[in-house]
């Protein structure tokens, strides 16, 4: 904030601004959205945290090596890594102002989300038809809150998604949507991020260990 | 009906859950319930539920927010009180084979909510309240940046004390202290919905209190005034930015243990359990690493009001502005790197113990240095010993004691001896009355001016300022006393009769700070009342320093009709000491935020769901949770959020001030 | 230390005599030195107190605004000379305190055995330390003493001078173990062990309880814990010994449902096995002990035949309602009931015998096992070797 106000030329302080301009709508909205992030980074980090504590806690139950099956979790990482490009494709088109591609690689993006979320319900299902309940070990209690902690995000992505198309559709990619689109896009990355944490974490370590 | 539907309906709530056997519960509940439909039938008959709906309800005026917020602490601070002359009355008495006059389960309750509310919703609202009605004034701002947002925290905050307070008529609070340690808290050995009122209490809070960190950080970050560079920012908004900080990189913690917790209580799981590989001890550290950050969070709002107010009553520039700055920075990264100092007993090694001592310790050194910048600031000053200074005083000569206690208790060894007695609670609670509700009631007297236009009554200040300060010497020294001879909290009956004395020279210090709340609401209606004789018209009552000062008090809608430029630490000191000409004319429409019903509603269904939860009504939680998703996206499609005051009502309001202005000279 | 406690402790002593200050007068020599620390901190730290409340009055009355004789500087807003001192005072008291701090933790490190009996005292080699098992149950205490093969409720006992090994676990809840005139208290933690190492100077007959919050029959926690000479100690055993009874895995699980304000029980023979039971949560036939657990564990679990060894639960502790939406309650089976002797469950922490260091000139830096990054966060040393 410079202070380049300075009309009377006299050499005379300024103390108020006689010509000023509202600021722009949605001017702190990237800021505030970033925090937002971080804090919800947290619960991530701290549910991690409790996976490490937790994390071999079986209650000579089963283990990670005995659960996973990381090809299905592979294909499922692919989902998610590939919605994120696909929501890339989206905020490229949006820039060039094609409503109907943004609009078709939103629901593309939306599609893969669905098939992440659809992946993961058929791996909690098998698990827990298994016996691998939740409250079968703390392991499985933590394992079971942080993978579906972030399931839970993007669920909530999901609607989201669903929410600005409509939005999109109904009032066009006007700066409000260009921003609310900006606000997914960073929370749809995030989300990706999350998820290689949880990859590497859970999965791969949790099969070697 | 079936007993099957009446479950599915009423969950595990049913007539047994109504405390009519408790005749204290049911006194209380008759007192509130009478004051309720007066209050009620008041506010028909006056015919002001439109006005309070409009005006207030929604708005979303910073302003207005910061005001309700501290009702809400005040209001709420009666309830914790009430329950702290409980817990005195209590102790004094239970002497000799008395049981007193409170079973277990009811005592147990009684200092958990003590606890809990005088924490939550008495000293978090009071710092929220100052912050949100200050900072922005003192930044040039009109509102904060998400003013939306705003609203909807404050509603979720009472939301929370909502939760806390129906558990009071309807079923019960938790009986695990303050932070509801599992295993205690478990489903196991607490299958009561107390703790359940506990967790989605604090739960329905949090999200409010979050968000309203993520928008003060941003309102600070973004829309400070022209000139106003981080340095020259007034120090309470620093304090602010720092607690703001803690709040967004504290909070997420508290939300997720309670998170695990209420998995624990809900579907089974094992976090916290002493089987199946559950922990416990990981439950008291990730509390505690929100709940000493919490403790910062309250306590540096109150360091930047001393810090106001010491410059501005000694009509002096604040001495080491810089040093002050980068204390508070080093004492919110610092407050991160001690959690462990509340549990020493648990049994780390010596050098984890020392570790986290000596970090504790070293928080100490910019908390001193702080002390000696007020104290040079005093230095060479023109002292006023209006309200906010005779606050400020006693909170310098409080602080240290609960200062030097603390760093005693930072000793592992020191803390082996005196963890959990009553030396601690003394010690914490002389550190937070001495520092945050000092603080708080500082700010209270100082800004209220501003906010109303006219003064608190000086003469019932004073006097519930000495009921405060001599009760809670009364209070809690003999707590200090009690802790060497080795006595530990939370005990509801005593053996040894050498002790009572001490408990009831405790007890007569609570009645006397019972007697400093009842001046502080006298003195809120004796101002009131003689708000013609304490009226301000300069907006400048007691000659400040910063920005809010500049405008009208109260300040109108839009806080300044023109953005203020600022070439100084103390904006409106050198705007005064240059000359500066309040601008007359040139006045132009002002763009401004509109009010909106969303947050209130959305708070309304977030509680609901909260007591479905508590209570296992599965279906008020499913469609709360519904309605609440509905009417989040519902208002997503509104994006006319805002609208314009239109220059002539400008030019009138500035045009009425100025004839005031003229008519005070 | 032992110099500057007597200094420190005059006016104290003179000021708080007749009271019963037992924090700043134990009769152990631990909480003893405890107290010194006390002392010794806040006087240190009252070198900088004092001066700030003194001035802070002074300058309060002194620039009032009424005292138009004193001299006003509105625009006096810096001195590094000032800042300079305001930021290191408080360094300079937080340096001697940090290594005070430093030192005392680890010399008073509860896990660690003691290096003397008292100030003037070495350690006796000829005397055996008398080993204490310390369970916290709902609402009492039980003392085992696995020498003597007796058990008590809410009755201690140790003789003076001998060095007492207490090892401490709990049956349901969180309590902490304090004898404020014995020594500094720890947590009493179900499934985990804490250990405290202390020693008694003086008989007497003091008090002991829990100092942490536990539930409804709290208050009633308590216990006297008595310092006596040999002979009244051997005379207190055999009055143990005398009352008969035996304490087995039958009669532990009734004693360890909850009860309230408990009177003083004491049992002539218990079960050897039964503390390990008890602090591996496998009192109870059938149940897998913790210890086993863990080693399953830290093998890497006992794969998908694991999933079916849980049995539901009927009784745990309180009347346990289940969660609104998991299973029945349940517990995981014994796979086998190994008979591992009852022994040390965690490395002790051995003071050096050669009290000089003590003192504090040419300390040697105490010895400690590094931590593993998950017990540096619960606080913990591994429970059990087993």
């Amino acid at each position: 904030m410079t202070v380049a106000v300075n009309p009377a030329q006299t050499g005379e302080p300024v103390f108020y601004l006689a010509d000023e301009h509202p600021h722009p709508e949605g001017y702190s909205t990237s800021l505030g959205f970033w925090i937002y992030l971080m804090s919800d980074c947290l619960i991530f980090a701290m549910l991690f945290a409790a996976f490490g504590v937790l994390g071999a806690n079986y209650a000579a139950g089963p283990a990670p090596k005995d659960l996973f099956d990381l090809d299905l979790v592979a294909v499922n990482t692919s989902m998610l890594l590939l919605s994120s490009i696909t929501y890339g494709f989206a905020m490229l088109t949006m820039q060039q102002n094609k409503i109907a591609q943004t609009q078709m690689w939103l629901l593309i993006t939306g599609l893969f989300g669905a098939a992440f979320i659809g992946i993961e319900l058929t791996e909690f299902a098998h698990m827990i038809h298994e016996g691998a309940t939740p409250q079968r070990s703390a392991f499985l209690s933590a394992f079971f809150t942080l993978v579906g902690t972030h399931g839970l995000h993007v669920s909530c992505g999901l609607i989201w998604l669903v929410t600005l198309m409509v939005q999109v559709w109904r009032f066009g990619l006007i700066e409000a949507n260009r921003r609310r689109l900006m606000c997914l896009s960073m929370f749809w990355h995030f989300l990706d991020v999350v998820w290689i944490g949880v990859f590497t974490f859970v999965y791969l370590l949790g099969v070697l260990r | 009906m079936s007993p099957d539907l009446l479950k599915f309906i009423f969950g595990r709530l049913g007539f047994d859950s109504l405390p009519i056997h408790e005749p204290i519960l049911v006194g209380t509940f008759a007192v509130v319930a009478l004051g309720g439909v007066t209050l009620l039938a008041g506010l028909t008959y006056f015919r002001l539920w439109g006005y309070l709906w409009r005006e207030w309800f929604t708005t979303v005026d910073h302003k207005r927010i910061g005001i309700m917020y501290i009702i809400l602490g005040i209001v709420m601070l009666l309830r914790g009180f009430a329950d702290a002359l409980m817990m005195r009355a209590q102790q004094a008495m239970a002497f000799g084979g008395s049981e007193g006059f409170l079973p277990a389960h009811h005592y147990d309750q009684v200092f958990t909510a003590h606890g809990v509310i005088m924490i939550f919703f008495v000293a978090m609202p009071l710092v929220t309240g100052l912050m949100n009605y200050v900072v922005p004034l003192q930044i040039g701002a009109r509102d904060v940046s998400f003013p939306f947002l705003n609203n909807f925290s404050f509603w979720m905050t009472v939301g929370g004390a909502v939760l806390v307070m129906l558990s009071l008529f309807i079923g019960e609070f938790a009986r695990t202290g303050w932070l509801a340690y599992p295993p205690l808290s478990n489903i196991g050995y607490s299958p009561d919905v107390g703790v359940d009122y506990y967790i989605w209490g604090l739960q329905v809070a949090g999200v409010g209190t979050t968000l309203s960190g993520i928008n003060l950080i941003c309102t600070i970050v973004k829309l400070r005034c022209p000139g106003m560079t981080m340095m020259r920012m007034p120090v309470f908004t620093w304090t602010s930015l720092c607690t703001n900080i803690l709040i967004v990189a504290s909070f997420p913690v508290l939300t997720v243990v309670l998170a695990l917790l209420s998995l624990d209580r809900y579907v089974g799981t094992n976090f916290f359990t002493n089987d199946f590989g559950g922990s416990p001890m990981m439950y008291v550290n990730l509390i505690w690493i929100w709940g000493h950050p919490e403790v910062y969070i309250l306590v540096l709002p109150a360091f930047g009001i001393f810090s106001e107010v010491t410059s501005t009553f000694s009509g002096k520039r604040l001495f080491g502005y810089t040093s002050m700055v980068y204390a508070t920075v080093v004492i919110t990264i610092l407050s991160y790197l001690v959690w462990l100092h509340h549990f020493f007993t648990m049994g780390s090694g010596a050098s984890v113990n020392s570790f986290f001592g000596i970090t504790t310790m070293i928080i100490s050194i910019p908390t001193g240095a702080k002390m000696f910048n007020w104290l040079f600031t005093m230095y060479r000053g023109r002292i006023r010993y209006e309200l906010p200074m005779l606050w400020t005083i006693a909170f310098m000569l409080t602080f240290v004691l609960g200062g030097m206690t603390g760093v005693l208790l930072a000793v592992p060894p020191a803390d082996f001896v005196l963890h959990n007695s009553l030396f601690l609670i003394a010690h914490f609670h002389n550190v937070i009355i001495g520092g945050v509700v000092f603080g708080a009631f500082a700010g209270i007297n100082y800004w209220f001016p501003k906010a109303f236009g006219f003064r608190l009554d000086p003469f019932w200040g004073k006097l519930s300022f000495w009921f405060w300060v001599t009760g809670f010497y009364m209070a809690f020294m003999p707590l200090y006393v009690l802790g060497l001879m080795g006595v530990t909290r939370r005990l509801r009956v005593f053996d040894d009769p050498s002790l009572q004395i001490w408990f009831v020279i405790a007890a007569i210090g609570a009645g006397l700070v019972f007697l400093g709340i009842l001046s502080m609401l006298m003195q809120f209606a004796v101002s009131f009342l003689k708000r013609e004789q304490l009226k301000d018209v300069t907006g400048d009552i007691w000659n400040a320093r910063t920005l809010e000062w500049a405008t009208s008090s109260p300040p109108p809608d839009y806080n300044f009709a023109f953005t203020p430029v600022v070439h100084d630490n103390d904006a409106w000191w050198d705007m005064k000491k240059r000359g500066y000409q309040r601008p007359l004319t040139g006045f132009k429409p002002i763009h401004m935020p509109s009010s909106t019903g969303t947050g209130i509603i959305l708070a309304g269904f977030a509680t609901a769901m909260g007591f479905g939860l508590i209570w296992y009504m599965w279906w008020l939680a499913a469609l709360s949770f519904i309605a609440m998703l509905a009417v989040g996206i519902g208002h997503t499609f509104n994006y006319h959020r805002d609208f314009d005051i239109p220059a002539d009502d400008v030019i009138r309001t500035e045009d009425a001030r100025t004839k005031l202005l003229a008519g005070a000279k | 230390m032992s110099r500057l406690k007597i200094l420190a402790l005059l006016p104290l002593a003179v000021a708080l005599s007749g009271c019963n200050y037992i924090v700043l007068a134990p009769a152990g020599d631990i909480a003893a030195q405890q107290r010194d620390l006390v002392i010794i901190s806040t006087v240190l730290m009252l070198l900088i107190v004092v001066p700030v409340m003194a001035l802070t009055v002074l300058f309060a009355w002194r620039y009032r605004q009424s005292n138009s004789s004193a001299r006003y500087e509105p625009d006096w807003d810096h001195s590094t000379k000032l800042e300079l001192v305001i930021w290191s005072a408080p360094l300079l008291i937080i340096v001697c305190l940090g290594a005070l701090t430093w030192m005392g933790t680890h010399l008073l490190d509860p896990y660690r055995t003691l290096g003397r009996i008292h100030a003037d005292r070495a350690i006796d080699q000829s005397k055996a330390p008398l080993e204490v098992d310390v369970v916290a149950l709902d609402w009492k205490w039980l003392f085992i003493y696995p020498d003597y093969g007796i058990a008590t409720v809410n009755d201690l006992a140790a003789p003076v001078d001998r060095p007492i090994n207490f090892r401490i676990t709990a049956s349901s809840v969180m309590n902490s173990f304090y004898i404020p005139a014995l020594a500094g208290q720890i947590y009493a933690m179900p499934g985990m062990e804490t250990k405290l190492h202390a020693v008694v100077n003086h008989a007497g007959t003091y008090k002991g309880f829990s100092a942490n919050y536990s539930g409804a029959g709290f208050s009633g926690m308590h216990f006297n814990f008595q310092g006596l000479d040999d002979k009244g100690f051997d005379a207190w055993v055999a009055q143990a010994k005398s009352a008969g009874g035996s304490l087995g895995r039958t009669e532990y699980l009734q004693l360890e449902k909850p009860s309230e304000n408990e009177p003083v029980r004491r049992w002539g023979t218990v079960d050897s096995d039964l503390y390990r039971l008890i602090l591996n949560m496998c009192v109870e036939t059938g149940k897998m002990c913790q210890s086993e657990m863990m080693a399953i564990d830290a093998k890497g679990g006992n794969g998908h035949e694991g999933l079916n060894n849980t049995l539901p639960l009927s009784y745990d502790k309180y009347a346990r309602r289940g969660t609104a939406f998991g299973p029945e309650p349940s517990f995981i089976a014994g796979t086998c009931t190994p008979d591992a002797p009852q022994g040390q469950t965690t490395a002790a922490i051995k003071a050096p015998l050669d009290p000089a260091p003590l003192v504090g000139a040419g300390l040697k830096r105490p010895t400690f096992a590094p931590l593993k990054s998950s017990s540096f966060f619960l606080g913990q040393r591994p429970k059990s070797d087993s």
